[in-house]
């Protein structure tokens, strides 16, 4: 055991450090905070910082150089991650592609497909949306019904007919992925492929969806005869759900929630707290006194999934896979993200409330509806709850 | 980086699982209830002769020489076994007050008393000035109290218990009754402060190891109980109340266990920040612990609230090293005066 990075990685995270302190939009350069990536201006900003990153190569570290990374270890991913989040840096628009599809594209993808893809998708030129859920399919998420159909034209083409919905960032994504019914008779998980489609394809209409902060951050989108080429299924034909379980695992472990968003988070929490116990104005002076068990039980716990992570990252980087523990950790950082945000908002008092002039939510009030929907997506908690029940406990089926 | 335990330290834990099933089963541990000493000598010889006991004496006094890295698995395995013995209080907290006791006291210290412990000849009991009863006194050889600011070592012969009877049945509190005196004095003043608070930090990342181990133990038991136990026609595991309660449970248990790992590696390294690591074990494994005892017990159902089921010789072990060396909402508190005042 031994908890000290090696002289290259602290090398490595100093680069880091000096870059994102130099380059990384913030209020105090008059370049940041961007406006909310889920208006079209700001969608458009959060791309061109996307390309900024690409240019320098440190959009995507951990992948391969021909595909704009730095073939940078886990390690490493972690470590930039920490100092993107020490930076405040803005939130990843590409972030479905780069940290859910990606993964997938480098373990079932053909290599045209690699070359296709990944680039765009690195420099932000191509911004991914995920399509699985439909109004009839959440947390049972293969009885979905979109289908799939082969041309009968043309044999290396397929006809996409259906309904996704609650697609974040589809209200602007150039791109979507998502899983079709291509066989109606097989059983229900075996039926499915996993289709990449371009948003402008013809038959393809999105309507934008308002979410509790009143701005388009996710979409419904509707397939009408879309055509897609052969070329556009990622894994075999009928093994769909095989290949976005994969996606599935990315999303609810490591690489979407890297710790340093919840111990960035935490320690501007242990700010807070300060600040709160030395108000002097406060009319409610016991506040502070009275959060303070819970700002604790925020840092340890963010410390905790810090921790976990780091030991879950030496099993990977010594071989081992992630199996069903990926569900603790999503209920995990899910509910630290909870604590931190509804503890600071208790902090706040009578002020959390309070949009600002332009009608915006502070940054904690803006985490706190952001965290309120950690439980619900990649799989609501209940359904997480099953599966370590029975994977990991060795429960019985319900 | 690398977080994770070396091939000799899980084989170790192996030896050590492997031997506890074979040596302590439940009802071995109720004879360690019915025992004047709570826990076993014989067993106690045999986990030294293992070089457990011994794992942090010096290999010159017959000991292995190893850390508390090489100790946090072990206490994890006797938690989960529910072993009785004064690991925690004789390997964790004992000895290496004995190895770093200066001057001609310590040699002498160190003479009396580490390789009796290597052999399991001695067991050790500590007892800081804050605490009234203190743990393991019966049946300790050496006694190490806290008073007035001096860290004394003395001799079972050299004191007087009055026994405490408490609820866990393997655990004999007993108030102490001594006289200090030149002999008995180990450190005074600043050295003693530095010498306790190392003291309550191991105490803290040690008890935590136990408590996830006991936190485990706990939630198999309700686990393997639910698959079997059978209401309106299948078993109640495979309702979602049962499966979420359980799942809460063993969610606390998996993110206390890798914050206990780093606490035993901050604190054989001398990391300034051991004692901040330390509180944040001691936090998450008693809050782990106490969540596992109830969700434990509501799975078993009326059957885990008798005596005849085994189930409480881990619960209250749970709630017993839950609270001692400061419970959750200690720790936590110590944990934010600690960042609060870093900052400032």
């Amino acid at each position: 055991m031994d908890l000290r990075f090696t002289p290259e990685q602290d090398r490595f995270r100093a680069e880091a450090r000096g870059w994102l302190e130099a380059n990384a939009p913030s209020a105090s350069k008059g370049t940041g905070p961007l406006p909310s990536l889920d208006t079209a201006a700001g969608f458009e900003a959060h791309r061109a910082w996307e390309r900024t990153m690409f240019e320098a190569g440190w959009s995507v570290v951990s992948w391969p150089v021909e595909y704009g990374g730095r073939g940078a270890g886990l390690w490493e991913w972690l470590i930039f991650e920490e100092e993107y989040y020490r930076a405040g840096a803005p939130t990843r628009v590409g972030q479905n592609g780069i940290f859910l599809l990606a993964p997938t594209l480098f373990e079932f993808g053909t290599a045209e497909q690699r070359a296709r893809y990944l680039l765009p998708m690195a420099s932000g030129e191509e911004v991914w949306c995920q399509g699985w859920s439909e109004p009839d399919a959440g947390s049972d998420l293969a009885a979905i019904r979109s289908r799939a159909t082969r041309s009968p034209a043309q044999s290396d083409t397929w006809v996409l007919n259906g309904q996704k919905t609650w697609c974040s960032r589809g209200a602007f994504a150039h791109w979507i992925f998502g899983l079709f019914r291509s066989d109606p008779v097989a059983e229900r998980h075996r039926g499915l492929t996993y289709f990449l489609v371009p948003m402008n394809s013809p038959g393809v209409t999105v309507r934008p969806i308002a979410q509790l902060d009143g701005e388009t951050g996710f979409a419904e989108v509707f397939f009408e005869d879309v055509e897609v080429p052969a070329a556009q299924v990622l894994g075999q034909v009928g093994e769909g759900w095989r290949v976005a379980m994969a996606t599935a695992g990315s999303e609810r472990g490591l690489s979407l929630r890297s710790p340093a968003r919840y111990t960035e988070a935490a320690a501007r929490l242990v700010e807070l707290y300060r600040r709160t116990a030395r108000a002097d104005g406060d009319r409610d002076r016991g506040r502070a006194v009275r959060c303070a068990d819970n700002v604790a039980r925020a840092v340890i716990d963010a410390e905790a999934y810090r921790l976990h992570t780091y030991w879950t990252a030496t099993r990977l980087v010594a071989g081992a896979g992630v199996g069903p523990e990926a569900s603790m950790n999503k209920l995990f950082w899910s509910e630290t993200d909870l604590l931190v945000h509804t503890t600071a908002l208790a902090l706040l008092g009578s002020e959390a409330e309070m949009l600002d002039q332009e009608g915006r939510p502070s940054p904690w009030l803006d985490g706190f509806l952001f965290a309120l929907a950690g439980p619900i997506y990649a799989g609501t908690n209940e359904i997480q709850r099953n599966v370590v029940a029975e994977r990991v406990l060795g429960l019985p089926r319900g | 980086m690398q977080f994770g335990f070396d091939e000799h330290q899980l084989e170790f834990r192996a030896q050590l699982r492997a031997f506890a099933e074979k040596e302590c089963p439940p009802g071995a541990l109720r004879e360690a209830w019915a025992s004047p000493l709570g826990w076993s000598r014989p067993r106690y010889e045999a986990l030294a002769e293992m070089g457990v006991v011994g794992l942090t004496v010096p290999e010159e006094h017959g000991g292995m020489g190893l850390g508390l890295v090489d100790l946090v698995g072990l206490l994890e395995e006797a938690g989960r076994a529910g072993l009785p013995e004064p690991l925690v209080e004789t390997t964790a907290l004992g000895v290496p007050v004995l190895v770093q006791a200066p001057g001609a006291q310590g040699e002498v210290l160190r003479a009396r008393w580490l390789e009796a412990v290597a052999t399991g000849a001695a067991a050790i009991a500590v007892g800081t000035a804050s605490m009234p009863a203190v743990p393991g006194a019966q049946g300790a050889d050496l006694l190490l109290l806290e008073r007035e600011g001096e860290l004394h070592a003395v001799p079972a012969a050299g004191v007087v218990l009055t026994p405490r009877p408490v609820l866990d049945g393997s655990r004999r509190l007993a108030k102490v009754d001594w006289e200090p005196s030149p002999a008995t004095l180990v450190v005074s003043g600043f050295e003693a402060e530095g010498f306790v608070t190392a003291l309550e930090d191991r105490a803290a990342m040690g008890t935590g190891a136990v408590l996830v181990g006991v936190a485990d133990r706990l939630i198999s038991m309700a686990a393997l109980y639910a698959g079997q136990r059978s209401q309106f026609g299948k078993p109640i595991g495979s309702f979602q109340a049962v499966k979420h309660h359980l799942v809460n449970a063993l969610v606390r248990v998996e993110f206390a266990r890798p914050v206990v790992y780093r606490a035993a590696w901050s604190l054989s390294e001398g990391d300034p920040d051991a004692r901040l690591h330390a509180s944040m074990a001691k936090a998450m494994a008693s809050e782990a612990a106490t969540v596992a005892a109830r969700t434990a017990l509501q799975v078993h159902g009326a059957i885990g609230y008798t005596w005849e089921h085994d189930l409480h010789l881990w619960m209250k072990r749970a709630w017993a090293l839950a609270a001692a060396w400061g419970d959750a909402a200690a720790h936590r508190a110590r944990v934010l005066e600690i960042l609060v005042g870093r900052r400032a």
